[in-house]
């Protein structure tokens, strides 16, 4: 029998803690346990005996850290082979009459996935997937993936055991005092992924104790639509003597258990420090409880890699700023592949208060599978907004949904075949909430009934790819009111419908419904409203839109969503916006005196006012004059200061940073005047991942006007050497923190003498110095980013010659 | 002989906002930074765990080779620092990752603020690290045992491949999360492992 179909009306036992067992047992710390399978075989099958004799259903291979990071590809499969025939020979040996599996038990990989860690989530996917392979063919009946604090390797780990085996998959998460995964995540974010990537069973193990686990696994009970498993630890482990012991005994363990079983849980074990004693007292205690039957929940949610949104009564915001449509300034940094823009551009909302951020970087002359993927990567590292992949492109939403770390928002389905048919499939394998367009091959039916019959339709469809009516959201579509007077009133009841007769949630782009209209934000707040009084779901929107933000506020305030209308009178009070400067200017000191209000702006780092005032300077003086004599020579008083030690770091930054702000009020009055300054290719070299000091150097260069373009940090010398060709840079920066890396420091410059003699190289970082650099061939050292400056400046000068 | 690894978790130690500024580069008053440095300390506020993994080896020093427990290291000046230890703690730290993610996502909005993370996450660091390290001094105290300076891998000429051994002792990315890459740094970033030797103090007895 298959363990699924078991598990529809019984409890299932686990097995307990294998690694405190083999301790007693003499496994050295350091020592790799998976190797006892090849060493001890006789050892780990009377450990599996004894779990099956206590009750066990399941035991998993004593293969937790398994893996061709820790093993040969040789070893792993001997250590693999020897595992599962250990569990096997433990089952045919067992005096235990229940049905018995074996689970493929895998563990962490032990290395953190970038961008935080240096493991690349598809080398992550491929490391689970190798185990995987082995496990299925040499005959385990599922895979056990646990004590995953990180979702995103649990997401790798679940991605490739569904790519590479039919297995049925557990995956089981370790949650830390605070109720999360160390990387964040809470128990209702973990369950919209694993169930969305299909997961048979999930659950929590490790870390505790199971009381402290009441609070995680009744979330998990609440949210889940799957089997609940639980795997505690025998309480908290304390030294006594050269000992570890637990502070939960057998008996308290096992009542603790019998408690969440009564709840709901469907499959237990015990993880550290738990014993067959553990399991035999735990199936004594529970074997009576008629196990509670696995209830559907009908939640609509997307989550990101801390939390999940749901669609339940509240409105939903998703900010729409990212889209080159119709912006010249994004188009331009989709090109020049300047991800900070978007990355700015979706820290921005969220601080606005969206909860959705939508995700469009779709260009006829772009690389959109590269750069959604990319976008997606690099946003999830800053935000933690679940995303709408917005796309047309269905290898470019494959790509992205892949790399995703929760479960997206899809942008979108249509009525049409040929949508469906491209979307559903991606849908159904990596999970997700799909935003379907009441549109097919004959376009957008006038009524609402005609687009109601087209949901309809779609559901079927969506059904038949095994993807539920719950991760469906409708949007039908709001037309411009101005080229047809009955739009509006059509998509309104389209909404009402959807939501009464299919029970469905809808969405809107509520802005196309004023094209061609004067003050189209009069006419999108008061439609916004009245959609929301329609019961739509979410908008796609502005939140920059004051309109729109007074109608959110203003309508959770009127339906009662909001307790003693709180947030409306903070979003209240705080209109209109007082001026940004205010607050922030310091006293001015006597003595101090500037050339203009610009310069002591800049000096003093007021990012704000240095906007407005070179916004000011910009209507009656040259762009490039305002360069020259203010943002230059306020910058040099505080790189002199910074040289001369009475300005710092800190300080040195800020007015950086308020430079950069005047810049951008620069370049967007600059038409195409192209930067006259040499081009400065700047990298933290291979296996190095420091990259603060780089980032300063590449911020001060720009704020000279010097092209930047920044590779990163763990650069190859070969990518370093391809840009500078590319670009002809006369210079190429390169910065290193630690001793280990300056190796790939010196190879990237020798490679950069052979292929490219005609650039200067410049080296930093907290190792070097100016001998070490001469030694290595660097042209130049700079202890800092000021003098980094000054060596460009030289090498631009040598370069005008 | 090396016992079990056994973990602590601690609430916040003071704020050092004058070694913070520090950390940032600052040398002299830095009274003018204090609101920025508030603000981004408002911000971390409750974010940060403080979390400890350690375990306990025996341990001799003998002209530049070091054994602990089973772990056998060649290094002048850790042998130095352990030089008449019958003993040493191993212990992995680190104060979680949000610390990277703020870092991260000051990086392109803010860079002075980025900067002012970094230095808030190495000061939180050290003064966890000095917490466990007082509390350490005080249970040896008890058995009559000094406590030697901590010794971390890149240390003098202590190889930061050290870091792999304590890693296979210690499992602290099982334990408090903290995981190790290929050029041997560690993930969150501010975290520590160190070694601290202790030896009999004659004097008491």
């Amino acid at each position: 029998m298959r363990i699924t179909e078991f598990l529809k009306d019984h409890l299932l036992y686990l097995d307990g803690g294998m690694g405190t067992l083999l301790q007693a047992e003499g496994l050295l710390p350091g020592e790799l346990p998976e190797r006892w399978n090849l060493t001890h075989p006789e050892v780990i099958t009377r450990i599996h005996r004894d779990y099956f004799d206590a009750g066990s259903h399941v035991v998993n291979t004593n293969t937790f850290g398994a893996n061709c990071l820790k093993l040969s590809d040789t070893e792993l499969e001997a250590v693999i082979s020897a595992a599962i025939d250990n569990a096997r020979r433990a089952r045919d040996e067992s005096r235990g009459t229940q049905p018995k599996w074996i689970a493929l038990d895998i563990g962490p990989t032990g290395r953190m996935l970038k961008p935080y860690g240096d493991l690349d989530f598809e080398d992550a996917v491929e490391i689970f997937a190798k185990t995987v392979r082995l496990g299925a063919r040499l005959g385990a009946d599922l895979i056990v993936i646990e004590t995953m604090n990180d979702s995103y390797e649990t997401k790798a780990a679940l991605l490739a055991a569904k790519e590479n085996s039919t297995l049925p998959v557990f995956v089981s998460n370790a949650y830390g005092e605070d109720g999360k995964l160390m990387t964040g995540a809470d128990p209702f974010a973990m369950v919209a992924m694993l169930e969305g990537l299909g997961a048979d069973a999930i659950g929590v193990n490790c870390s505790l104790g199971p009381r402290a686990l009441y609070g995680v696994v009744s979330d998990y009970l609440k949210y889940a639509s799957v089997p609940i498993l639980l795997k505690p630890n025998a309480g908290l482990p304390k030294a006594e003597g050269k000992r570890t012991v637990y502070d939960v005994t057998a008996k308290e363990f096992a009542n603790d258990v019998a408690e969440l079983i009564r709840r709901g849980v469907r499959a237990v074990g015990g993880c550290c420090g738990t014993t067959p004693e553990y399991i035999a007292a735990t199936v004594l205690a529970t074997k009576d409880i008629k196990p509670s039957a696995i209830l559907p929940k009908n939640i609509t949610c997307v989550s990101s890699y801390t939390h999940a949104v749901a669609f339940e009564g509240e409105p939903i915001l998703i900010g729409e700023r990212i889209n080159p449509t119709g912006k010249k300034r994004f188009k331009e940094v989709l090109k020049a592949n300047d991800i900070n823009y978007i990355v700015s551009e979706g820290i921005a909302q969220q601080e606005k208060g969206v909860h959705i951020l939508d995700v469009n970087v779709g260009l006829p002359d772009i690389d959109e599978v590269a750069m959604l993927s990319t976008a997606v990567t690099e946003l999830q590292a800053v935000t933690d907004l679940p995303l709408q992949i917005d796309t047309s492109d269905a290898g470019a939403m494959e790509a992205a949904l892949r790399r995703y770390n929760g479960k997206a928002m899809i942008n979108s389905v249509s009525g049409k075949k040929e949508s469906m048919d491209a979307v559903f499939p991606l849908a159904k394998k990596y999970g997700g909430v799909v935003v379907a367009l009441t549109l097919d091959e004959d376009g957008i039916p006038e009524t609402a009934e005609g687009r109601l019959a087209i949901a309809r339709r779609i559901l079927s469809v969506a059904a038949a790819y095994g993807i539920e009516k719950k991760n469906i959201v409708f949007d039908p579509l709001a037309l411009t009111v101005s080229a047809d007077a009955n739009a509006a009133m059509e998509t309104l009841r389209a909404v009402g419908l959807i939501r009464t007769e299919l029970s469905c949630h809808t969405s809107l782009g509520v802005s196309n419904v004023s094209f061609g209209l004067p003050a189209r934000d009069l006419i999108n707040g008061s439609f916004f409203a009245l959609a929301l009084g329609n019961g739509l779901s979410a908008a796609i929107m502005n939140p920059y839109s004051v309109a729109m933000m007074k109608t959110y506020y203003a309508y959770r305030a009127l339906a009662g969503l909001d307790p003693n209308c709180a947030d409306y009178i903070n979003y209240a009070q705080a209109m209109p916006t007082p001026p940004a400067t205010a607050a922030a200017e310091p006293p001015r000191a006597a003595g101090e005196t500037y050339a203009s209000e610009l310069q002591r702006a800049i000096v003093k780092g007021l990012r704000e006012p240095a906007a407005a005032l070179t916004a000011e300077l910009i209507r009656t003086v040259e762009p490039l004059l305002i360069v020259q004599n203010e943002i230059i020579p306020a910058l040099d008083r505080v790189g002199v200061g910074f040289e001369k030690k009475t300005v710092y770091l800190p300080q040195l930054l800020m007015s950086a940073e308020a430079a950069k702000s005047a810049f951008e009020v620069i370049k967007e009055n600059m038409k195409g005047a192209a930067a006259d300054r040499s081009a400065f290719v700047l990298a933290t070299v291979k296996g190095d991942i420091h990259d603060i000091g780089k980032n300063i150097v590449k911020l001060i260069l720009e704020n000279y006007g010097f092209p930047v373009y920044d590779l990163g940090r763990d650069v190859a010398p070969e990518a370093i050497v391809e840009k500078t060709l590319e670009l002809h840079a006369p210079i190429v920066g390169l910065s290193a923190l630690m001793t280990t890396t300056v190796p790939a420091m010196e190879q990237t410059i020798k490679i950069l003498r052979e292929k490219a003699p005609f650039t200067k190289v410049i080296v930093g970082g907290a190792v070097l110095n100016p001998e070490y650099a001469a030694s290595i061939g660097a042209d130049f050292y700079a202890k800092d980013a000021m003098e980094a400056v000054r060596c460009a400046e030289a090498v631009d000068r040598a370069q005008k010659k | 002989m090396t016992s079990f690894v056994c973990t602590k978790s601690y609430e916040a130690p003071p704020i050092d906002e004058k070694e913070i500024l520090r950390y940032a580069g600052v040398r002299g008053d830095g009274a003018e930074l204090l609101p920025l440095l508030r603000e981004c300390l408002d911000e971390i506020k409750g974010k940060l765990v403080y979390k400890v993994c350690y375990c306990e080896t025996d341990a001799s020093a003998d002209g530049g080779t070091v054994s602990l427990g089973g772990l056998t290291v060649k290094s002048n000046d850790l042998s130095r620092t352990l030089s008449g230890c019958h003993g040493a703690i191993l212990f992995a730290a680190t104060v979680g990752i949000a610390v990277d993610r703020l870092i991260l996502r000051y990086t392109s909005l803010s860079p002075t603020k980025a900067l002012f993370f970094q230095a808030i996450g190495a000061e939180r660091i050290e003064s966890l690290c000095d917490a466990f390290v007082a509390q350490m001094e005080q249970e040896k105290a008890k058995a009559c045992c000094l406590l030697r300076s901590r010794f971390s891998a890149g240390y003098g000429d202590l190889p930061l491949s050290v870091q792999s051994d304590l890693f296979a002792l210690l499992d602290p990315a099982r334990h408090i999360g903290v995981t190790l890459n290929e050029s041997l740094l560690m993930t969150p970033t501010k975290s520590v492992t160190a070694i601290v030797g202790y030896y009999k103090n004659l004097a008491v007895e």
